[in-house]
Order: C-alpha cells, then sequence, then structure tokens
C-alpha cells in the first residue's frame, strides 16, 4: 500500500531522513514514535506526497512516486485521510461542509458517495456543532472534525501526525477508540506521537507495531514496545 | 493545471456551488477588481470609437477625394468668363473626367462665408472661378491635363487633391492605429491588474490552498475557484463600463457639419456591435490572467 525502499530526505544541506526502508501493509496499525525533531512528520508527509524523497523509493499505492505528477499525487491523497495536530480547516464554511470537502473536491456529494454525513458526525459526536464555524470549536472537537473528514472518502490509509498532541487525556482516549475502530474495519493506520502512555493503552485494544526513528532512521522496527 | 482548458472556461459559465464557495468572500478586492475593469472598459470603448471614427475619416479622404480635382481660373475679370469656358472644354475632351462644372457665384460665396460672412460682393474681388472636376475610371492624368491647361488656358490651375489630402490620410490611418493599439494596451493592463489581484488572493489563501490539498484537491480544481471568480468579476465591470461608455458616446454633443471630425467621433451602423466584444475581450484577459497567475502561484505551493 504505502512502501519506502532506502528512502531518504534531505532539506536546506542536511539530510533529515536516512535509509528508511518500511511497508504499511492493509489493514495493519502502527505507531510512530521518536523524539521531537526526529523526522516523524517528514516521514508522514512522504507517505502522503507532501514531500518526495531525494534518494530510495517511495511507491503509495503500487505506482512510484517519481513518476507521478501533481494530479496523480492529489490522487493519491484522496486514499489517504490525514489527521494533523495543528489541523486546519476553511474558517469561512461551517463544519459540515468542512468535513465533506473531501467529496466536495472529488466531485461527488455526501449522499452520492455513499457516505452519511449525519451519521459521521454522529460517529464523532459532533451532530452539535454541524452548523458551527471551525474557529468556533475547541481542541477536541477540531481533531474530531479532522478525523471525520480524514475519512469520509472511506481511504485505504489513515495517517495520524500528533493527534492528541493538543487535547486531555479523555479525549485523546475517545480519538484512538475511533482509530482503533476505523482499523477493525480494514483501514491501515499510521500514527505520528512521543506519548508513549497512549501507545501503551491503545496496545491493549489492538495488535499495533511501534517504529521508532532516531538518528534520522527507523529503529527498532517491528518490535513491540 | 493545464496551460489552456475549455473545461475551464465551461466551468466559469456552469459554476459549481460547491467550489465557489471554497474561497473566502474578498468584499474590498472584488470591488477594486470590478470597478478597475469597468474602467478599463469604458476608456476601451472611447478608443475604438476614435479608432473606427478615424477609419471612416480615413476612407472619405482616401477614396471620395481621390475622385474630385479642382480647376481655379486665375484671370483678370474681365476674361474670368472666357478662360472658365475654355477650360470647360479642355476638361470635357479629358480622358478620366466624368463631370466638371463651375461653381456659381453662390457656391463660391458659401465656401468663403466662415471667413468673409455672408454678404460678400465677390463680382467686384478678383476671386478666382473654381471649377469641380467629377473623375471617373482610373482617374485623370494630372501631368498631361496641367500641361493643356497651360497651353490653352494660361490662368488656369490644377489641384488633384493629392497634395493636401495624402498627409491627412495618413493622419487618419494613424490614429486609427493609435486607437487599436490603445485599445490593445488596455486589455493587456486589465490582464496585468487582474493578475496582480489574483497573486495576492492566491497568497493571501494560501491555508485554503492547503487544505484543499490535502484533501486531494487538484490544482485545476483550485485553479478554477480563482479564475471563475476573477473572471466573472472582470466581465460584470467591464459590461457595466461598456454599457456606460456607449451611452457617453451616445450623449456627444452633435455641432453638425461644422463640427468636422470630433463630431464624428462614435459608431455608425453596425460599428456599436463592436464595443460589445469589449466585455468578452476583457473577460477572456481576465480567465488567461487568472489562469497563468493560478499556475504560477500553485507550482510554487508546494
Amino acid at each position: 500500500m504505502i512502501e519506502l525502499e532506502n528512502v531518504a530526505y534531505s532539506y536546506g544541506g542536511g539530510e533529515l531522513l536516512s535509509d528508511i526502508t518500511l511497508k504499511l501493509a492493509p489493514g495493519s496499525f502502527h505507531f510512530l514514535t521518536g523524539p521531537s525533531g526526529a523526522g516523524k512528520t517528514t516521514l508522514m508527509k512522504l507517505c502522503y506526497g507532501a514531500l518526495l524523497p531525494t534518494a530510495g523509493h517511495l511507491r503509495l499505492f503500487g505506482s512510484d512516486v517519481r513518476g507521478m505528477d501533481r494530479d496523480d499525487i492529489a490522487m493519491v491523497r484522496r486514499r489517504v485521510g490525514v489527521v494533523h495536530q495543528d489541523v486546519k480547516f476553511l474558517d469561512h464554511l461551517p463544519l459540515t461542509e468542512n468535513v465533506a470537502l473531501p467529496l466536495s473536491v472529488a466531485g461527488r456529494h455526501a449522499e452520492a458517495g455513499g457516505t452519511d454525513l449525519e451519521e459521521l458526525m454522529s460517529w464523532v459526536g459532533l451532530t452539535h456543532r454541524a452548523e458551527a464555524l471551525p474557529p468556533e470549536l475547541s481542541g477536541g472537537e477540531r481533531q474530531r472534525a479532522a478525523l471525520a473528514r480524514a475519512v469520509i472518502m472511506s481511504p485505504d490509509v489513515i495517517l495520524a501526525d500528533e493527534p492528541t498532541g493538543n487535547i486531555d487525556w479523555d479525549m485523546s482516549q475517545r480519538l484512538l477508540h475511533l482509530l482503533v475502530e476505523l482499523n477493525r474495519m480494514g483501514k491501515t493506520v499510521l500514527i505520528a506521537t512521543h506519548d508513549l502512555g497512549l501507545i501503551r493503552a491503545t496496545k491493549a485494544h489492538v495488535q499495533a507495531r511501534v517504529l521508532r526513528i532516531a538518528n534520522r532512521r527507523i529503529q527498532l522496527a517491528g518490535a513491540d514496545l | 493545471m493545464k496551460r489552456f482548458d475549455l473545461g475551464a472556461l465551461r466551468a466559469v459559465f456552469k459554476g459549481d456551488r460547491h467550489s465557489d464557495r471554497v474561497v473566502p468572500p474578498s468584499g474590498f478586492t472584488a470591488q477594486l477588481t470590478i470597478f478597475a475593469a469597468g474602467a478599463m472598459a469604458f476608456l476601451a470603448v472611447f478608443a475604438l470609437a476614435l479608432s473606427l471614427a478615424s477609419g471612416r475619416l480615413a476612407k472619405v479622404w482616401g477614396q471620395e477625394l481621390a475622385q474630385s480635382a479642382t480647376v481655379r481660373i486665375v484671370a483678370p475679370l474681365d476674361q474670368r468668363a472666357a478662360q472658365t469656358e475654355a477650360a470647360l472644354k479642355v476638361l470635357e475632351t479629358t480622358k478620366g473626367v466624368a463631370s466638371a462644372r463651375a461653381l456659381t457665384d453662390a457656391e463660391q460665396e458659401a465656401l468663403l462665408a466662415p471667413w468673409f460672412g455672408p454678404d460678400l460682393a465677390i463680382d467686384s474681388l478678383p476671386v478666382p472661378r473654381l471649377i469641380e472636376v467629377v473623375e471617373e475610371g482610373e482617374g485623370l492624368d494630372p501631368v498631361g491635363l496641367r500641361l493643356r491647361l497651360s497651353a490653352e488656358v494660361p490662368g488656369a490651375v490644377l489641384d488633384d487633391h493629392s497634395r493636401w489630402r495624402a498627409p491627412l490620410v495618413a493622419a487618419a490611418s494613424r490614429l486609427r492605429l493609435l486607437g487599436w493599439l490603445s485599445t490593445l494596451l488596455i486589455a493587456t493592463a486589465v490582464g496585468a491588474m487582474v493578475t496582480l489581484a489574483a497573486q495576492a488572493a492566491l497568497a493571501a489563501n494560501a491555508q485554503v490552498i492547503a487544505v484543499l490539498r490535502l484533501v486531494g484537491a487538484t490544482d485545476d480544481y483550485i485553479g478554477r475557484a480563482f479564475i471563475r471568480r476573477f473572471t466573472l468579476r472582470a466581465l460584470l465591470g467591464s459590461a457595466v463600463g461598456t454599457a456606460l461608455g456607449m451611452i457617453a458616446v451616445v450623449l456627444l454633443p452633435d455641432a453638425g457639419e461644422a463640427g468636422g471630425f470630433l463630431t464624428g467621433l462614435g459608431f455608425a451602423g453596425v460599428d456599436w456591435l463592436v464595443p460589445l466584444l469589449v466585455p468578452l475581450l476583457i473577460g477572456l484577459v481576465a480567465f488567461a490572467a487568472t489562469g497563468a497567475a493560478a499556475r504560477r502561484t500553485l507550482r510554487e505551493l508546494t
């Protein structure tokens, strides 16, 4: 699904990632951990084509990213749901329109896309905030809204970069529960976090691999925490 | 993003309720774009009026006056009638002359009235008698006619109008060219203005673009949202500006024949259809300019 083979990424003359080999198989659940600045976000961005490797091979859904044009990358992003710690919305649109944005961009609509928007809003517990504008939402509500937006296209892969960084423990648990639920539906999940407590709590509910980035490389790949 | 996409042009008019909403409204910028497009269209209408009027004038001077000539009889009063008759006889047998007639006293008085007033005693003045010559076919041979006149009518002077007609035709043609050049410059200025406004809007909406890209929007989709907005603004502004410009041309004061060229500034007949192309031209320029700005900006925003 997403494969990195001896991938390196350099920026401004310095190498941020080196010799990264990683395969995200369908239905797998991964944690990506490591100290701040280790390159977790960079690796996540490589996984959805926001950055291109400076060396090695990156295959997204079977296609080498080097052979892709900008439209191809856009199509890849429709198959990958992304949740950031500092999630961004279109602040002038109500929450429902923000959540349904991927459908709109793909030329589909909530009903026609086979996705029940109301059901999705209810799943993330935001039905009552449907008409709110993004700046009116709390941190936890924004993260759940981001998750709803990330899954509305029924993507194959969910990438979450520090999804619980701005929210309290209870809300983190709720969000992780939703991600575990998605994994049980067959989605591939990769979560970048430096919160080891969160990883331990999640591993009680799902079989997850923990990957650690340090010194520009993935270490302990495949080892359980 | 493709260089020229007919689908994008169609989408401008078809619209998409969802994609229209992804770019936040920009009140003051929108009003400025509409106003600038309107002002440019207003000026373009006048440039076109100047160009088309100059074209008509060049045509009149170039074609109609080319088919006429004047013979002046400069002779003492007691010989003037005889020399006029002699000149008319020469002209009757000159190849390329369709007709020739001496102007009456009343017609000559009318010609001199703007300078000497209406009650001019033309008989008592040494005013040359004028003979109006209308040419046919390829026209007369001025060199040959001058030779014959100098031999048979010593007081006759042929003026075939070419001496003063050529610079006037050249001036009118140059004015016409300037009019079209002005229209072209106005279109270019609209392009520059829309490019600046679109680039500013794209830069100001970097977060919107980032969000759209994250959820899988193609450059075409993002570009179209901006292209449609700026094209419609330019179309709206230029339609209003063109309408006002055409009304202003209609309301130009008519001073009759005495006004000469200035009162001829405007449109005649099917020329009235030409300014209707101004909004379309400005709309197309805005479409192309926004498209180019979007392509450039989206390429830079990774």
